[in-house]
C-alpha cells in the first residue's frame, strides 16, 4: 500500500499532498516538513530509500523518493510494495506529467494542482497502484479534460479558456523536470 | 432565469480562480497568512451564492488551501453540494475536495450515500470513475455496507476502466465492512483471469494485499497464482504475485519447492532489476521455509547470494541498498553463505550513504563469531571516532552493544575487554544512549560474577573522573553511566581497593548538578560504601579512619538533604541521621560495623522480563470471583434518610446493579491488576502443590576464582585494544599448549603418521579467558510461555481473517437497497441454511433491521464471524444429522487433495496442470483446516483434533512433541526425496511406526496396514470423535502402487450389531461408499469414514471390501480387495488432560476398579515409554516423578482410565484403574501388545 504521496520543492513548499490515511491538517503539515528535512539533507547520489517510518505508520514503512530539478517526489509505502517498482512508478508519473503539460516544470504544478491530482488519480487509487501504462493514463486523463472543456464551452462561452499549461511569462525556455533523466529499472512493460 | 445565469457567469469573471489565488499568495510573501484569511472570507461569500460554478470554483480553491494546512472542514456541506452537480467538471472538483478532507468523523458523509450510488450507476463512465476514486479515500463503514452491492455489480461492468477501479476499491470496502468479503470473493477471484490486463492487475493487487495479512486463507489460490506467474508478462503483476508467494511459502513448504524452479528461471532470464530482486527475495523466503539444507538448495542459496553480491557491488546506490537488505534475510537462516562476503560488507561500512552504512551494520550483527567479534568491534569503534552526525554515531553505539550482547553474550570470550569497550563508549559526547551503556554495565556486573572485581575497579575510576563525563551540559545523556557506576561500586564494594577514595568521589559537591535519580543512587550507595569502610576498619585499635569517614558523610550529606528532588532528600536525611547515630556509638567505642552491614545484606538477582506475567494462576484460584460481595448501591441508599421505600426496592435494584457492573467489574479488575503489577510488595501467588524441582539459584553456581592476567588497576582510561592484544596472546598460548599436549599424547601413543598443523582455528577451539558464569534471569516456576502480547488487537485486518471457502449462506448476501428492509428474509428461507448457527443468524438479520450501527457493534460482528467460522469447523467434526456426513468429510478431503495433488505432483505435463487448476478453482476453494491438513502430516492432524478442549499448557507440550516428530520425519523424508514425493508420507510413517530408533523421540505413527495387493495399499487410523459418544472416525490412506489409473473406488463394510458404517440418507444398509477421489499412478490420498458404535468395552473386527476399476490405456478391469477393520479399545479413548488434584480426587472416589500389568524386558528410556503410551493409546501424563508417572485418558463414552506407570531396569509395571473393568482389561492387553512389538 502507498500511504502518502508528497511533492514539494527544494525549499519544502508543498506542491501536492495526497494522504491515503486520515490525518489532521496540522499533522499533515508536520509530516511534510519532517519528510522534507529527511530528504533534503541527502546527497544527490545516495540511494533513494529512507527508513523514516516514524512519521506515518510503523517501522514497516519506507520513504521512496526522487529528485527532479526543483522538485522532490516522495512516496511513503509499506513493505507490500516493491521498492524498485515504486521508483519506476515515480518515473512514469513524472513522464506522464511531462506529456500532459508539455515539458513540465514546477510552475505547472503550482498553478494546476487540481490537474496533477486528476492525473495521479488515474495511476494510484486509495493507496493502490491502479495503472502503470503511460499511454492508458494519458488517454483517460485527456478524455476527461476534453469532456470538461466541452461542458464549459457549452455552458459558458464567456469563460476564460482553461489552458493545460500556462505560458511562461518570461518567455524563456523553462527547465523541464525531466532533464535529469533517471535510468528506469523496468526495461519493458507490456 | 437566463439573465441570472449570465449574471452569475459575469460575477464569476470577477472572482479569483485557483490560478489567481496561487498568484496572489506568491505576490504576498510577507503577509501570506493575512492574504489567505481575506481569500477565505471571499470564498465564504462565494459559497453562499446559488451559482454552482461559483461554488465549485470556491471549493477548488479550498482544496489548494487545505494542502497548505488550512482546515476547510467547515465547508464540508458545500463540498457535498458541488459533488452532486450534474456537470462532470464540478463533480470532479467536489469529489477531489472530499477525498482530500473527508474522513470517518465527517458527519455530512452520510448525506452522500445516495448521490454516490447515483454516480456509480451513471451512464457516463467518468462520473462513475470519479465517484469510485473519491470513495476510495473517504469510505466509511456505513458507506461500505450500503454501497458494497453496487460496487460489486460494477466489477462486472462492460468497460475495463470501471472494472479495474471497482475491483481495486473492494479492498477498502472489505476493510470497512468485513462481512462483504465472503460474498464478493468469488467474483474477485474471477477477475484474476479478466481479459483486460489492468483489471487483472487490480485483482492481483487486492488479493495480494488481503493475503499478506491473513495468508492461510488464500493458500488455496496458489495454483491459480502459479499459473498467472508462469503465463503473465506484466512485470507489475509478476512482482505482486512473487511477493505474495513470499508470504505463502512459510505456510506450505511444498509450495516453495514447486516455486524454486520457475523463480530460478526468471532470475536467469529477466532483465528487469525490480523483478529480479523480488524473485531473489521470494527464493530466500522459500529457502527459509525449507530451512534444512537439501542438496539442490545450496545451489539456490549460492545463486541468490551471488546475484545479491552483484547488486551490492553495483554503482547504483539503490541496488546496493536492496542487496544488503535482502542479504540480511539470508543471514538469519544461512549465516555461513553470507559470512563469506564479509569483506564486501565491511567495505559498505565506509560508504558515504548513511542508509547503506546502516544496512551493513545490520548485517554485521549476524556475522560475528567468537573469533572475529573483537576485530569487528574494533573496526566499529574506529567508525565511532570518525562519525560526524550524532544519529549515525548513536546507531553505531547501539549496534556495538547489540552485537556484543546478542544471545546472552554468546560471542564474548573476554569480559574485561567488553567492560573496557563500554567504558570507552562513555567518552562519546552528546549521545542519547547513556542509559543503554549503563544497563549493559549493570547487566554484566550482576550476571558475570567473575568480572565484578574488574568492573568495580573500572567503575571506581569512572566515578573518580566523573567531571570528564558530565562536562558542562546537564542534558548530556552520558551521565547515565554514573548511575550504573555508583550502583556497582556500592553493591560490590567488597571488591573495591580503596572504598574511602570512591566514597569521597561520590560525595563531591559537583554531584549535586547531576539529575535527581542519579544523585539518589549516589546517596544510597554512599551508605553502602560507608558500611564497607566501617567493616574494614573494625577491630583496628585506632578507630581514627572509621570516625573520619563518618565525619565526611556528616559534612557532605547536608548538601543532598537540601536537594529539590524528593527521593534524594529523603534518602539523604535518613542516612544522615543514621550516620550521626553511628558516630555517637563510635565515640563510645561500640562495634557497629556488623549491624550497619546487615542493612545491605543479601544479593539481588536479575529477574527475567515479564516474569510476573508468566506466573501461572494456581488451580482453584478464580481471580474474577468476589472475595467479598460488593456493597450494592441500594444498601448505601438504605442508610440514607429515604428509607421508606427500602422494602420494595432492594431486590430490584440489586439485580440491576450486578448487571450493570459487568463493565465496571472488568475495569476494576484491570485497575487492580495494574496496581498489583506496579506494587513491588504485592505478594506473588506462589505456585501450589506442584513439586519443586531444583530451580537454578545463585547459590548453586560455583564461583570460580579468576586468574587475572591483567593488572586490576589500569592507569587512566582503559584501552580495549590492550585486551585485544592480550586476548590474542592468550589464544596463541592456549593453542600452543594444546599443540604441546597433542604432541605429547602422540608421542605417548607413538602415532604412526604425523599430522600437520591442525588447520585454522575453529569456533569451538576458543575458550573464554576465564570461566564465566552467566547468572540466568530468574523466572517463576511453571512459568507460562506467553507470546500473546505481540498481536495488535486494533489491527483492522484482523476482521478480515475470514474463511473464504465455506459456501455462502443466504444471510451473508450483501444488503440490497429495498423499500422495506425489515422483510429481508422469511423464516422459511432461514431454515435452508443449516450451516449457520441459529443465534448468529438472528443477530445478523437483526442488524440489518437496525441498518445503523456503531463501530463497537461492528467489531462484535467480526468477532462473531470468527466464532461462526470456528463453529463451522466444529460442525464439520460434529457431523450434524441433517447433512450426509460422508459427503462433508469427503468433500473436504477432496478439496484438500486438489491442492495436495497440485503441490505433490512434480513436473506435471501442462495439460494435466490446467485441469487441476480449473477444478480447484471451481470447487469453492479449500477449507483452512484442510489446508492445514495439507501442510502437516495426516497423523499429526488427527492428533491435534481431539486437542481442542485441552488446556493450553498441555497443548503446547504436545505440539512441541509433534514438532520434534515432524522434524524427524522431515529429515527422514529428505533421504527419500528422489523416489518419493512429499504427500505419500503414509509409507514412511508405517515404516517409522515399527522401526525402532534410538535417543530423542522415535517417530511414531498410528497408521496400520489395512490391506494390500498389487494395485493398492490401504493404511488406516481409528480415532474416537470427542464430540459424539457413539462415533468413531476411520481415516484410510489409499496408495496406488500400480502404473494404471484407479477410479470408481467403493468402500463397503459388513455392519455388525454393534458397529455400523454411517451411510448417507437414503442409502441401503449394504451399499458401499464412493471414495471421493481417483488415484493416478503412484499417488496416495486420504478419505475418512464415520462409524457409529454402541458398546465400546470390547474390541471389534469388521469385514469389508474395496472395489475399484483399474484403467490402463487399452482396457479397464474391476478389482477388489478384502480387508478387516480392527476397532481396538484404544481407538475409543480420547486424549484428555487432567490436573493432579482432580486426578487424586478421582482415585479417592473409589468408583474405579483396578487391574495391573507387568512388562518385562522393555528396553527404552522412560520418556519414550510414556510417549508411546500417550501416542498410541491416547493417554496424557498427569504427573511424572523420576521413573514413575500417572496417566489419564477418557473414552468417548466418558469412562475414566487412570494408569500408574513405574519403571525399574527393564521391568515396567502398570497399575490401572477404570470404571469399566472389561474396557480396562482390553486396553491393558493392547498396551502389552504395543510393547511386545518393539
Amino acid at each position: 500500500m502507498i500511504k502518502a504521496i508528497l511533492i514539494f520543492n527544494n525549499h519544502g513548499k508543498p506542491r501536492l499532498s495526497k494522504f491515503y490515511e486520515h490525518y489532521t491538517e496540522d499533522t499533515e503539515q508536520q509530516i511534510i516538513r519532517e519528510t522534507f528535512h529527511l530528504v533534503s539533507k541527502r546527497d544527490e547520489n545516495v540511494c533513494n530509500f529512507l527508513e523514516g517510518g516514524l512519521l506515518i505508520g510503523g517501522s514497516d514503512n519506507k520513504l521512496i523518493y526522487r529528485h527532479y530539478a526543483t522538485l522532490y517526489f516522495v512516496f511513503c509505502v509499506d513493505s507490500s510494495e516493491s521498492e524498485l517498482g515504486i521508483l519506476d512508478l515515480i518515473q512514469v508519473f513524472v513522464e506522464t506529467l511531462d506529456k500532459c503539460f508539455e515539458n513540465v516544470c514546477e510552475l505547472d504544478l503550482i498553478f494546476h494542482m487540481d490537474k496533477v491530482h486528476n492525473i495521479l488519480a488515474e495511476m494510484v487509487m486509495g493507496g493502490m497502484v491502479l495503472e502503470t501504462n503511460m499511454s492508458e493514463i494519458i488517454t483517460q486523463a485527456e478524455a476527461q479534460s476534453k469532456m470538461e472543456k466541452s461542458e464549459i464551452c457549452a455552458f459558458l462561452s464567456l469563460c476564460r479558456p482553461l489552458s493545460f499549461s500556462v505560458p511562461d511569462r518570461t518567455g524563456r525556455r523553462r527547465p523541464g523536470l525531466l532533464e535529469l533523466q533517471h535510468a528506469p529499472y523496468r526495461p519493458s512493460r507490456t | 432565469m437566463a439573465l441570472k445565469i449570465v449574471k452569475g457567469s459575469i460575477d464569476r469573471m470577477f472572482d479569483k480562480n485557483l490560478q489567481d489565488l496561487v498568484r496572489g499568495i506568491r505576490n504576498h510573501k510577507e503577509d501570506e497568512a493575512k492574504y489567505i484569511s481575506t481569500c477565505i472570507d471571499e470564498i465564504k461569500q462565494e459559497l453562499k451564492q446559488d451559482n454552482i460554478a461559483v461554488k465549485a470554483n470556491a471549493v477548488c480553491k479550498l482544496t489548494y488551501l487545505q494542502m497548505l494546512g488550512y482546515d476547510v472542514s467547515w465547508a464540508a456541506f458545500n463540498i457535498v453540494e458541488v459533488m452532486s452537480s450534474s456537470k462532470f467538471t464540478y463533480k470532479r472538483i467536489g469529489y477531489l475536495a472530499a477525498s482530500q478532507c473527508f474522513h470517518e468523523g465527517t458527519d455530512v458523509i452520510m448525506l452522500t450515500t445516495n448521490q454516490i450510488r447515483k454516480d456509480l450507476s451513471s451512464p457516463n463512465q467518468y462520473d462513475t470513475g470519479v465517484a469510485l476514486t473519491g470513495l476510495s479515500c473517504f469510505v466509511t463503514p456505513d458507506l461500505a455496507r450500503d454501497l458494497a452491492n453496487d460496487i460489486m455489480t460494477l466489477m462486472s461492468h462492460t468497460k475495463p476502466y470501471i472494472r479495474k477501479k471497482a475491483v481495486l476499491i473492494m479492498y477498502k470496502v472489505f476493510l470497512k465492512y468485513p462481512e462483504s468479503l465472503r460474498p464478493a470473493f468469488p467474483r474477485l477471484k474471477e477477475k484474476l483471469e479478466d481479459p483486460d490486463p489492468g483489471v487483472q492487475s487490480a485483482a492481483v493487487n487486492v488479493i495480494c494485499e488481503l493475503a499478506r495479512r491473513n495468508p492461510k486463507n488464500y493458500l488455496s489460490l496458489a495454483p491459480l497464482f502459479f499459473k498467472l506467474m508462469t503465463s503473465s508478462t506484466n512485470n507489475w503483476v509478476l512482482i505482486k504475485i512473487i511477493k505474495l508467494f513470499g508470504a505463502l511459502t512459510p505456510l506450505e513448504p511444498r509450495l516453495g519447492k514447486k516455486l524454486i524452479e520457475p523463480l530460478t528461471n526468471l532470475i536467469h532470464s529477466t532483465s528487469a532489476m525490480s523483478l529480479l530482486y523480488e524473485c531473489v527475495n521470494t527464493v530466500i523466503a522459500v529457502l527459509i521455509s525449507l530451512s534444512s539444507g537439501m542438496p539442490n538448495h545450496s545451489a539456490s542459496i549460492q545463486l541468490c547470494v551471488q546475484k545479491l553480491r552483484i547488486l551490492i557491488e553495483d554503482s547504483d546506490q539503490n541496488l546496493k541498498y536492496l542487496g544488503l537488505l535482502a542479504m540480511s534475510k539470508i543471514l538469519k537462516t544461512h549465516p555461513k553463505s553470507v559470512q563469506s562476503h564479509k569483506d564486501l560488507i565491511l567495505q559498505c561500512l565506509d560508504d558515504k550513504d548513511e542508509s547503506i552504512r546502516l544496512r551493513a551494520l545490520d548485517l554485521l550483527y549476524g556475522m560475528v563469531s567468537k573469533k572475529n567479534l573483537m576485530e569487528i568491534v574494533k573496526k566499529l569503534m574506529l567508525h565511532v571516532d570518525k562519525a560526524e552526525g550524532t544519529t549515525y554515531r548513536d546507531e553505531l553505539l547501539t549496534k556495538i552493544i547489540d552485537i556484543c550482547s546478542q544471545s546472552n553474550y554468546q560471542y564474548i570470550t573476554n569480559f574485561e575487554w567488553y567492560i573496557s569497550i563500554l567504558v570507552e563508549l562513555t567518552r562519546l559526547e552528546g549521545t542519547r544512549h547513556g542509559h543503554l551503556i549503563a544497563s549493559q554495565m549493570l547487566d554484566v556486573a550482576i550476571r558475570v560474577k567473575a568480572i565484578r572485581a574488574f568492573a568495580v575497579a573500572q567503575m571506581a575510576t569512572l566515578l573518580d573522573n566523573a567531571h570528564l563525563l558530565t562536562g558542562n551540559t546537564q542534558r548530556n545523556g552520558i551521565c547515565e553511566v554514573l548511575y550504573a557506576a555508583a550502583w556497582i561500586c556500592g553493591e560490590f564494594a567488597e571488591h573495591l581497593e580503596d572504598p574511602m577514595l570512591t566514597l569521597e568521589a561520590m560525595l563531591r559537591p559537583k554531584v549535586a548538578t547531576l539529575p535527581g535519580h542519579i544523585q539518589a543512587v549516589y546517596v544510597q550507595n554512599a551508605a553502602k560504601l560507608f558500611a564497607t569502610v566501617l567493616q574494614k576498619h573494625e577491630g583496628e585499635t585506632d578507630s581514627q579512619a572509621a570516625q573520619e569517614t563518618s565525619q565526611l558523610l556528616i559534612d557532605r550529606l547536608p548538601l543532598f538533604v537540601q536537594s529539590a528532588n524528593l527521593e534524594v532528600q529523603e534518602r539523604a536525611s535518613c542516612i544522615l541521621q543514621l550516620v550521626k547515630y553511628i558516630q555517637k556509638l563510635q565515640q563510645k567505642n561500640v562495634e557497629v560495623a556488623e549491624e550497619v552491614t546487615a542493612l545491605f545484606a543479601g544479593e539481588l538477582n536479575p529477574v527475567a522480563p515479564k516474569a510476573q506475567k508468566k506466573v501461572p494462576i494456581p488451580e482453584g484460584l478464580d481471580l474474577d470471583a468476589w472475595i467479598n460481595e460488593p456493597p450494592s448501591e441500594s444498601e448505601s441508599e438504605d442508610e440514607k434518610p429515604k428509607a421508606v421505600f427500602a422494602k420494595e426496592e432492594p431486590k430490584h435494584s440489586r439485580s440491576r446493579h450486578t448487571e450493570v457492573d459487568e463493565k465496571e467489574l472488568a475495569r476494576r479488575r484491570e485497575a487492580r491488576k495494574q496496581e498489583q503489577a506496579n506494587n513491588p510488595f504485592y505478594i506473588k501467588a506462589s505456585p501450589s502443590s506442584q513439586k519443586v524441582y531444583d530451580a537454578p539459584g545463585v547459590e548453586h553456581i560455583p564461583v570460580v576464582q579468576i586468574d587475572l592476567s591483567v593488572p586490576l588497576k589500569v592507569p587512566g582510561m582503559p584501552m580495549s585494544d590492550q585486551y585485544v592484544k592480550l586476548e590474542e596472546e592468550r589464544r596463541q598460548k592456549e593453542k600452543a599448549d594444546k599443540k604441546k599436549k597433542e604432541k605429547k599424547k602422540k608421542r605417548e601413543k607413538r602415532g604412526k603418521g604425523r599430522k600437520g598443523d591442525s588447520g585454522p582455528e575453529s569456533e569451538e577451539d576458543i575458550t573464554p579467558a576465564h570461566h564465566v558464569d552467566i547468572v540466568t534471569e530468574e523466572m517463576p516456576e511453571n512459568a507460562l510461555p506467553s507470546d500473546d502480547d505481540d498481536k495488535d488487537p486494533n489491527d483492522p485486518h484482523k476482521a478480515l481473517d475470514i474463511d473464504l471457502d465455506k459456501p455462502l449462506a443466504d444471510s451473508e448476501k450483501l444488503p440490497v437497497r429495498t423499500h422495506r428492509p425489515e422483510v429481508l428474509k422469511s423464516p422459511a428461507e432461514d431454515r435452508d441454511d443449516n450451516t449457520i448457527p441459529q443465534e448468529t443468524k438472528k443477530k445478523s438479520s437483526k442488524d440489518k433491521k437496525e441498518k445503523k450501527k456503531d463501530k463497537e457493534k461492528d467489531r462484535k460482528r467480526s468477532k462473531e464471524d470468527k466464532k461462526k467460522k470456528k463453529k463451522h469447523k466444529d460442525v464439520e467434526e460434529e457431523l450434524p444429522e441433517s447433512l450426509p456426513e460422508e459427503v462433508v468429510q469427503s468433500e473436504e478431503t477432496k478439496e484438500a487433495s486438489d491442492l495436495d495433488f497440485w503441490l505433490s505432483s512434480a513436473p506435471v505435463p501442462p495439460v494435466a496442470q490446467v485441469v487441476t487448476v480449473s477444478s480447484s478453482a471451481a470447487a469453492a476453494t479449500v477449507d483452512s483446516s484442510s489446508a492445514a491438513a495439507a501442510e502437516s502430516e495426516p497423523e499429526e492432524l488427527k492428533d491435534t483434533e481431539p486437542d481442542d478442549t485441552k488446556s493450553s499448557k498441555h497443548k503446547k507440550k504436545k505440539q512441541k512433541k509433534e514438532k520434534e516428530e515432524k522434524e524427524k520425519k522431515k529429515k527422514k523424508r529428505h533421504h527419500h526425496h528422489h523416489h518419493h514425493h512429499s504427500d505419500a508420507g503414509a509409507e514412511d510413517s508405517v515404516q517409522n511406526g515399527t522401526v525402532e530408533d534410538e535417543e530423542p523421540l522415535p517417530p511414531m505413527s498410528n497408521y496400520s496396514l489395512l490391506a494390500e495387493n498389487s494395485y493398492i495399499k490401504m493404511v488406516c487410523d481409528i480415532q474416537g470423535n470427542h464430540q459424539d459418544e457413539s462415533k468413531v472416525v476411520v481415516s484410510v490412506i489409499f496408495e496406488n502402487k500400480s502404473d494404471s489409473f484407479l477410479k470408481s473406488m467403493e468402500f463397503n463394510v459388513l455392519d455388525s450389531l454393534n458397529s455400523k458404517l454411517q451411510r448417507p440418507d437414503g442409502a441401503g444398509p449394504h451399499d458401499g461408499l464412493t471414495v471421493p477421489f481417483q488415484l493416478p499412478p503412484g499417488v496416495s490420498n486420504e478419505a475418512r469414514f464415520v462409524f457409529s458404535v454402541q458398546s465400546i468395552v470390547m474390541p471389534q473386527k469388521l469385514k469389508g471390501t474395496l472395489t475399484f476399476i483399474v484403467k490402463t490405456d487399452e482396457s479397464s478391469t474391476h478389482e477388489k480387495l478384502d480387508f478387516k477393520l480392527h476397532f481396538t479399545c484404544t481407538s475409543y479413548l480420547i486424549t484428555t488432560p487432567c490436573y493432579s488434584d482432580a486426578y487424586a480426587k478421582l482415585l479417592e472416589s473409589g468408583d474405579l476398579k483396578g487391574s495391573s500389568l507387568r512388562l518385562e524386558g522393555v528396553n527404552m528410556p522412560f520418556h519414550h515409554l510414556l510417549a508411546r503410551i500417550c501416542f498410541h493409546h491416547h493417554f496424557s501424563v498427569v504427573e511424572r516423578i523420576d521413573s514413575c508417572a500417572s496417566m489419564y485418558s477418557r473414552s468417548i463414552q466418558g469412562h475414566h482410565v487412570c494408569l500408574l506407570v513405574k519403571s525399574s531396569d527393564q521391568t515396567v509395571s502398570i497399575d490401572a484403574k477404570c470404571d469399566e473393568p472389561s474396557l480396562l482389561g482390553n486396553v491393558l492387553d493392547e498396551i502389552k501388545q504395543t510393547f511386545s512389538k518393539c
